[in-house]
């Protein structure tokens, strides 16, 4: 490949941060034009070994950007010539992703939550009490160090409302605050040089999250907020690695004869039994497998993979490991969102732990098993939580999903069979293989076994994470974080995220379970459970949740590029009372738009970007004055 | 003695390069398209099978000469037991396939992505549209009106992420000015309904140069240079490929561009001469397409197995040889 790179240079800082990425050069030829004269003939191989690394496009560009605070054309041209990728094409991935910028951009940045959740407890105040302070979104304050920027949900709902900073120099630091009720609060983070927190500290902002942290009976929660996240020892103490050690003395057939038996099926949103998958993995011929644990958790009101990594990381990890066991995969990565550092902090540090203790390498547990996982970090896009574009984003490409067939199991990450699966899936294989897949069966209900994560939030009494058997109502699950908040009337809850559908009081008694909520048309998504209360306007909610998806969308298929474009518009006629032609005619486009979308778009996001706007519209008025009961 | 010894006339050369020898037919699996029951061969999509048989598939980011992309939806058909639609043109057929092509479902959708299209991209140039959108009833003004054209280079400049919420008032749209940076085409993205054809061809799949690429995200993505430099400051070549493949005239000759505007486009009065590029050994046919005696544009017939309609700069561009100067003198052919 040739390939033409603009002459602009990055300064040396860039060039460092770039280097301590993808090493230092082995040869005085950086990739890009050559100098064959100057290298001689022999050299002219050296760039395929560099092509063939397009998947550290994302690394370097996390590398360039944490340094100055934006990714300079210098800072770009260097990483194309190291890694032979051609600018135009570095330039559209590094324009996808909403915490990479390619104009200048101050060095510290908060990126103040706006979404769902927020809104219920006070973020659209604080964004406008930041445009008092700090002036317009995005602009250059205080002398150009800081800016400010709205974020759709940074998966903190238990504490809203949330901000990430993001603060570039020498020794970037990306770090969280929740809840963050003061500009003045922020604008300190912005300036602050350190975010050391005891390990303590680090632990109880866990528990706080986890309401029931510490009570007997609980499965996938048992750990966290109890056992420190960071000690290998510990972990091993409180049981780990023994169902690690039983499925390597069992084989992979066996592993995954238990995890068909289990009924478990996957907690991402699909709900695909994982058994299956693992099974399919097994048995493609091509070579070799990879192993994929998404981690990228970006649906509105979702947080219950991230509280996992935090607060049992090793758990997560074990899970990984006995499903590469099963599945055959020599390799792995934990796509981790970029809005979460600790988690990927935590999820890096069990990592290096398992590593130097031999549980992790050439010989898993002293097995004849080799494998190995490394974390990668988004960037800022919820499509890149759909398989397919998560694939891309690790190879170093647009998140853009790709048309399935083929399926991962056949034609996955770099083109070969992968296995896929969620967080809190892998959380609960241990759990299936230590009861055994009929026992871990006969926990829940029927059709949804084993345990499951809510994650409650908005205008309850103690948001956060919940674990409960399948089985229990929506009732229990709103009445285990306290009722709604004040006592005040349900007007709406959305379950399963922006993706779900909003369902009124009258369904409290639905069962949560994959045919509970399938019996009322509803979906139990990613496990949100997000409350609104009679006062709210759900119009507003709406409105956020249409400007999410027309955000979000890939932009690849029309029906999804243009159909969330046109359904906002829609709403927001409806908002201002000023409807094209009648009502009818608005509700008959707006039922069109949502159709083609349903049918015609490419992936997922598309396919349900209506779907909460639909169900609200069906329960509800959301667009008339007055409370949202119905 | 023989005034031609037989060593002095040699077999006449082939005119045409070889055949390759002819492939194993691929077994053919039976599919049911509209209640009725085909052959088509294994590997084969549903877009080959219908238009086999006939049947009419509305098409906009295919193209025979470039991988499927499936992205623009038109082409969707319903496949019975398949939760959504699929698009036709890359999904392959399949044993017992039962294909429904003009259902409820499907002319809606087709109906959608035409209207979604139709009201955000300008598609005056874009051949075969408005067909399609008689035959789908599709309403583009259903939207609104439209909402003012952005500033140059504004749509360039936008972040993923965020964005300014409507009023309503109108429907947002990709309207923006030409892009007018060298003398040889021009990029008029307010014609551009992100088809990626253009991207592929200037990649792997004809001319590995990758000057372009989409760049942004939902309906924010657009076509870009590498940080939207202009043409002569990118690696693009002017090979012209892009444009050979552009559905909609977003992407145009100078000179095309340049008549359009003057008033004095008149397809009606143009021939198309296929002859061969004089420039070098390899032999490229061309199509020459000519107004009131001069070349207007330059296109590759994708049918034949030398170019796949690519071409490179010389024989898509260096045809100004042949026009007269306008002043008689006989270094008219020399400029
Ligand atoms: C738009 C979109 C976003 C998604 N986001 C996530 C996500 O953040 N985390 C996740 O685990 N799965 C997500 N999924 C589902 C994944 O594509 C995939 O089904 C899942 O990771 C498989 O794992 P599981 O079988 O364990 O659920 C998303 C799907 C779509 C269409
Ligand atoms: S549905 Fe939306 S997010 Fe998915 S591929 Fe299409 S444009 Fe991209
Ligand atoms: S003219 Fe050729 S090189 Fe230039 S952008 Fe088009 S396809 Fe690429
Ligand atoms: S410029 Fe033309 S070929 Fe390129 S994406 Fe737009 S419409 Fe398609
Ligand atoms: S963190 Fe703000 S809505 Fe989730
Ligand atoms: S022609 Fe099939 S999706 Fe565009």
């Amino acid at each position: 490949m040739d390939i033409r790179v603009s002459a602009d240079e990055p300064t040396s800082e860039e060039r460092a941060a770039i280097d301590a990425v993808l090493g230092a050069p082995t040869s005085s030829w950086t990739g890009g034009e050559r100098d064959t004269e100057g290298e001689g003939h022999t050299s002219l191989h050296a760039g395929r070994e560099a092509r063939s690394r397009r998947d550290l496009l994302l690394p370097a560009l996390h590398a360039a950007q944490s340094r100055v605070g934006w990714i300079t054309p210098g800072a770009l041209a260097t990483i194309c010539k190291r890694l032979t990728i051609p600018p135009a094409e570095a330039h559209g991935v590094a324009s996808f992703y909403h915490l990479f910028s390619t104009t200048p951009r101050p060095p510290a940045v908060a990126h103040v939550c706006d979404d769902i959740a927020c809104r219920t407890r006070g973020g659209e105040s604080i964004c406008a009490m930041l445009l008092r302070t700090l002036g317009p979104e995005g602009s250059p304050a205080r002398d150009g160090r800081m800016t400010w920027k709205r974020s759709p949900c940074l998966g903190l709902c238990e504490r809203a409302p949330a901000a990430l900073f993001t603060i570039a120099g020498e020794r970037p630091r990306t770090f969280t605050l929740a809840p963050v009720t003061k500009a003045s609060a922020i604008e300190a983070a912005l300036e602050s040089r350190e975010t050391e927190t005891s390990a303590r500290q680090r632990i109880e902002s866990v528990r706080r999250s986890v309401p029931q942290s510490g009570q007997p009976g609980l499965r996938l929660l048992r750990r966290v907020g109890q056992v420190d996240p960071e000690g290998l020892d510990a972990y091993r103490a409180s049981g780990g690695f023994e169902a690690l050690r039983r499925a390597l003395s069992i084989g992979p057939a066996k592993v995954i004869e238990e995890v068909i038996a289990s009924n478990l099926v996957g907690r991402g949103g699909a709900a695909f039994p994982t058994g299956r998958k693992w099974d399919a993995v097994l048995k493609a011929p091509a070579r070799p497998h990879y192993l994929v644990c998404n981690a990228d958790e970006s649906e509105p009101g979702t947080f219950k993979d991230r509280l996992l990594m935090e607060g049992d990381p090793f758990a997560v990890l074990e899970g990984i490991l006995i499903a590469a066991f099963a599945g055959g995969c020599e390799r792995g990565f934990v796509y981790v969102r970029g809005e979460y550092p600790l988690a990927a902090e935590r999820m890096e540090r069990a990592i290096a732990a398992a590593r130097a203790g031999r549980i992790l390498g050439p010989s898993v547990l002293d097995s004849d098993f080799a494998f190995d996982v490394e974390v990668r970090r988004g960037a800022g896009a919820y499509i890149c939580g759909e398989e397919t574009a998560l694939f891309n984003s690790i190879e170093g490409k647009r998140g853009e999903p790709r048309n399935k067939p083929p399926f991962p199991v056949h034609v996955g990450l770099f083109g070969k069979p992968t296995l896929v699966n969620n967080v809190e899936t892998l959380a609960n294989v241990p759990l299936v293989i230590l009861d055994g897949g009929a026992a871990f069966a006969k926990s829940g209900t029927a059709g949804s076994s084993g345990p499951k994560l809510f994650c409650v939030s908005g205008h309850v009494t103690r948001p956060g994470l919940y674990e409960v058997p399948f089985g229990k109502t929506l009732r229990d699950v709103v009445d285990l974080a306290g009722g709604v908040l004040g006592g005040r009337e349900i007007g709406a809850i959305l379950l399963g995220g922006a993706a779900g559908v909003f369902v009124g009081d009258d369904r409290l008694d639905v069962p949560l379970t994959f045919e509970g909520t399938r019996a009322i048309g509803a979906t139990l998504g990613s496990g949100v459970v997000m409350v609104f209360d009679h006062t709210t306007k759900l119009g507003d909610v709406l409105l956020r949740i249409a400007a999410f998806f027309r955000d979000e969308s890939c932009g690849q298929c029309v029906p999804c590029r243009v159909g969330t474009v046109r359904q906002e518009e829609l709403l927001q006629r409806l908002a201002a009372a000023r409807p094209l032609g009648s009502l009818a005619q608005e509700k008959t486009l707006l039922r069109e738009i949502g159709q083609a979308m349903r049918d015609a778009s490419i992936c997922g996001l598309g396919q349900t970007a209506s779907s909460a706007v639909e169900s609200a519209l069906a329960r509800f008025e959301p667009f008339s004055s007055g409370s949202t009961k119905r | 003695m023989s005034p031609d010894p037989i060593w002095f006339r040699p077999p006449p050369r082939p005119t045409r390069v070889p055949e390759a020898p002819p492939r194993k037919e691929p077994p053919s699996v039976e599919i049911t398209i509209d209640g009725v029951k085909r052959q088509a061969p294994e590997g084969s999509t549903i877009l080959e099978a219908c238009r086999a048989a006939a049947i009419e598939t509305p098409t906009l980011c295919y193209l025979e000469n470039l991988t499927p992309v499936n992205v623009c939806r038109v082409c969707v058909v319903e496949v019975v037991g398949s939760r959504v639609l699929v698009p036709a043109c890359s999904r392959k057929v399949e044993a017992g396939m039962t294909v429904l092509t003009d259902s409820e479902r499907v002319r809606l959708s087709r109906k959608m992505v035409l209207e979604f299209l139709g009201s955000s991209v300008d598609l005056s140039t874009a051949p075969g549209v408005e067909s399609m959108m008689k035959r789908y009833g599709a309403d583009p003004k259903r939207y609104g009106a439209p909402a003012p054209a952005a500033a140059a280079n504004a749509r360039d400049a936008r972040e993923p992420g965020h964005h300014h919420a409507p009023d309503g008032r109108a429907a947002e749209t990709v309207a923006q000015p030409v892009k007018i940076d060298n003398d040889l085409y021009v990029r008029d993205y307010g014609k551009c309904i992100l088809c990626y054809k253009c991207v592929e061809a200037c990649g792997t799949d004809a001319q590995n140069t990758f000057a372009i690429s989409v760049a942004g995200r939902g309906f924010d993505a657009r076509i870009s240079t590498e940080a939207n430099v202009p043409l002569p400051d990118s690696a693009c070549v002017y090979c012209g490929n892009c444009i050979g493949v552009c559905p909609t005239g977003a992407l145009m000759f100078k000179s095309e561009h340049d008549l359009r505007a003057a008033g004095e486009w008149n397809e009606s009065k143009q021939t198309k001469t296929d002859t061969i590029c004089p420039y070098c050994g390899v032999g490229c046919t061309l199509t020459l397409h000519v107004q009131d005696e001069h070349i207007v544009k330059v296109t590759s017939p994708m049918d034949r197995e030398i170019t796949h309609g690519h071409l490179c700069i010389k024989g898509r561009f260096g045809f100004d040889f042949v026009h007269p100067r306008g002043d008689g003198s006989p270094d008219d052919r020399v400029r």
